[in-house]
């Protein structure tokens, strides 16, 4: 007994010093959110000092930083949205009435991930120009979306198979249209399935930073853009960087914490539970 | 008997009708629009790497015949950067992987405030990669303001400027800082589905911790730990935001990866079709990794 308290009390010691150590840098840009310039550069390091909302005013007022937010916001659940409306009737297709091109439908709509964002950075870059949507929202719109549907086709998939197929066969038998069905029967029997996968698609575009630096500027911009734009060599703007960071990533850390299981399932596409 | 019978004689009907549903129109949308956006881009990149193709020389164009590709094969910089691209990757997934494996046994063990002290080591998932570099860059390993730098000096050494003497170890450490908690978090996942009872035999014929890590839960993690050295190598072949904000490739070209050439190519240097080549060269990489990856999954798939 005595033995195995001190066993726990082992593990615990460095398996808190190794969370505390990769969480450092995260506590630390937090704290520095809430410093002056001159106490963020401060040395040696202060932990403590007195707490100051300058640098958020600072960040809001300076570089309008709600905007870029908004931004963010916008192309993420849009995105999300657009992916999820796409794959619902696929997914609904492929888990209730599975043909022998199912199997390989799903693993080529997987390979589709496989296309390394670099490979085609070129003629998407050119598309996108032609189009006249260099540094416009919907361009990333359209990437997010047919870069997270594979996932959400998967995940969505996976979800589905779980409901009980004999409640839909009630359904139809009572004359329901798919269209009916999937509204009616399914959406309701698989919301968390699906709130989940939207939860991990925003995650993914919220960031994502190869599109958005390639494909933005200013105008629709998202806050991955927004953050490059503090590693100017000008001047160091420790407290307002931290600030804008902290804003930025709070957010998307609560979804994750909220949702490993199936993050862990989104981003295997189920091969690891 | 007859009971079973007319079950599964409704199921079958029921399987019928089900297949009276007119599934294309419900896949359509989906598989159309993946197809184009595969498709499209892949054939256009291919194209561009055949012809003479600059944005600011419009006089220089037509077809390039593999122009495109000797003068890239000849070029010392595509060569440094695929160096780069394989460290970069061999470094992060030796780290993220041996250290995931680790860490996921370690916090698999019961101890005090297991809860949060999980929540806090795979935080750093979910810092998106412009903050994440800037962090380390400004906040930790600045040669003068850092963190590191003062921990350093307090304990005598001499802090190091990391981005000018150690620009590839630097990008590691933020990379794999990155990703460690994705190895973490999916190797755990992967642990807690193991079997106790053969966890619990093994204990009780007296097998020591470093025998059931190495018989037990390695081979139980070997799928797993498949699937992240895949999933990871797909996103490594395609680091940039960490480059492009903290080093910009340099110093020299000491961290320009395949996909910063690629870029420098492309949008500073406006040279379509040397890009595209190297775009190519990126797509055939990342297919070879691609390959092994859709075929575990595959084996994994019930439909």
């Amino acid at each position: 007994m005595q033995q195995q308290f001190r066993q726990k009390l082992i593990i615990s010691i460095v398996a808190w010093a190794i969370a505390i150590i990769m969480f450092f840098p995260i506590f630390w840009m937090v704290l520095t959110g809430f410093k002056t310039e001159v106490d963020a550069v401060a040395s040696p390091p202060q932990l403590f000092f007195k707490p100051t909302l300058e640098s958020y005013a600072e960040v809001q007022q300076r570089a309008n930083y709600v905007f870029f937010a908004w931004n963010s916001i916008l192309i993420s659940v849009g995105a999300t949205i657009c992916a999820i409306l796409l794959a619902v009737p696929a997914a609904y297709a492929m888990a209730f009435f599975p043909t022998k091109r199912t199997r390989k439908t799903l693993l080529w709509m997987l390979s589709t991930k496989m296309l390394p964002p670099v490979g085609v950075l070129v003629p998407i870059y050119l598309l996108m120009r032609d189009a006249g949507l260099l540094d416009n929202r919907l361009a990333l719109v359209i990437v997010y979306t047919l870069m997270n549907l594979p996932i959400a086709v998967w995940l969505l998939f996976t979800f589905f198979k779980e409901v009980p197929h004999d409640i839909l066969e009630a359904g139809r038998m009572d004359g329901a249209k798919p269209r009916q069905e999937i509204w009616m029967i399914l959406l309701p029997l698989a919301l968390p399935g699906i709130a989940s996968t939207a939860l991990l698609s925003v995650i993914l575009c919220w960031n994502e930073a190869f599109w958005s630096l390639n494909l933005t500027s200013s105008s629709a911009a998202p806050l991955t853009t927004f953050i490059a734009s503090f590693s100017s060599p000008e001047g160091l703007f420790f407290a307002k960087l931290s600030a804008a960071s902290t804003i930025a990533i709070a957010p998307i850390m609560v979804f994750g914490w909220m949702s490993q299981k199936q993050l862990v399932q989104g981003l295997t596409f189920g091969a690891v539970k | 008997m007859d009971m079973t019978h007319s079950a599964s004689l409704s199921t079958m009907i029921g399987g019928q009708k089900g297949r009276a549903v007119r599934t294309l129109p419900l896949m359509a949308p989906s598989v159309g629009l993946l197809f184009l956006w595969m498709i499209v881009p892949l054939v256009m990149t291919l194209w561009f790497s055949f012809q003479n193709y600059n944005l600011v020389d419009p006089t220089n164009n037509g077809f390039a015949g593999l122009d495109n590709y000797t003068y890239l094969i000849t070029d010392p910089a595509l060569w440094s950067a695929l160096v780069n691209t394989l460290v970069l990757l061999g470094s992060v997934l030796v780290i993220t992987v041996g250290g995931g494996t680790l860490l996921a046994v370690l916090f698999n063990q019961p101890f005090f405030g297991r809860g949060i002290a999980r929540v806090l080591v795979i935080s750093p998932f979910f810092v998106m990669p412009t903050v994440a570099a800037l962090m380390w860059k400004d906040l930790m390993m600045h040669p003068i303001y850092g963190v590191i730098s003062s921990v350093l000096r307090g304990i005598g050494l001499s802090p190091i400027d990391w981005f000018a003497d150690l620009p590839m170890g630097s990008v590691v450490l933020i990379v794999s800082w990155e990703w460690l908690p994705f190895a973490l978090l999916i190797l755990l996942t992967a642990l807690q589905s193991m079997d106790h009872e053969q966890k619990e035999a093994a204990r009780m014929d007296g097998a020591r911790a470093v025998t059931m890590f190495f018989f037990i839960t390695l081979p139980h993690l070997r799928r797993a730990i498949g699937v992240v050295v895949m999933m990871e190598t797909i996103f490594l072949l395609s680091v940039f935001a960490e480059i492009l904000v903290t080093t910009s490739g340099g110093p020299g070209d000491a961290t320009t990866n395949l996909a910063f050439l690629v870029y420098i190519k492309a949008l500073l240097q406006f040279d379509i079709g040397g890009a595209s080549a190297g775009g190519v060269i990126a797509i055939i990489l990342a297919n070879i990794v691609a390959a092994f990856l859709v075929r575990s999954i595959a084996r994994n798939l019930e439909v």
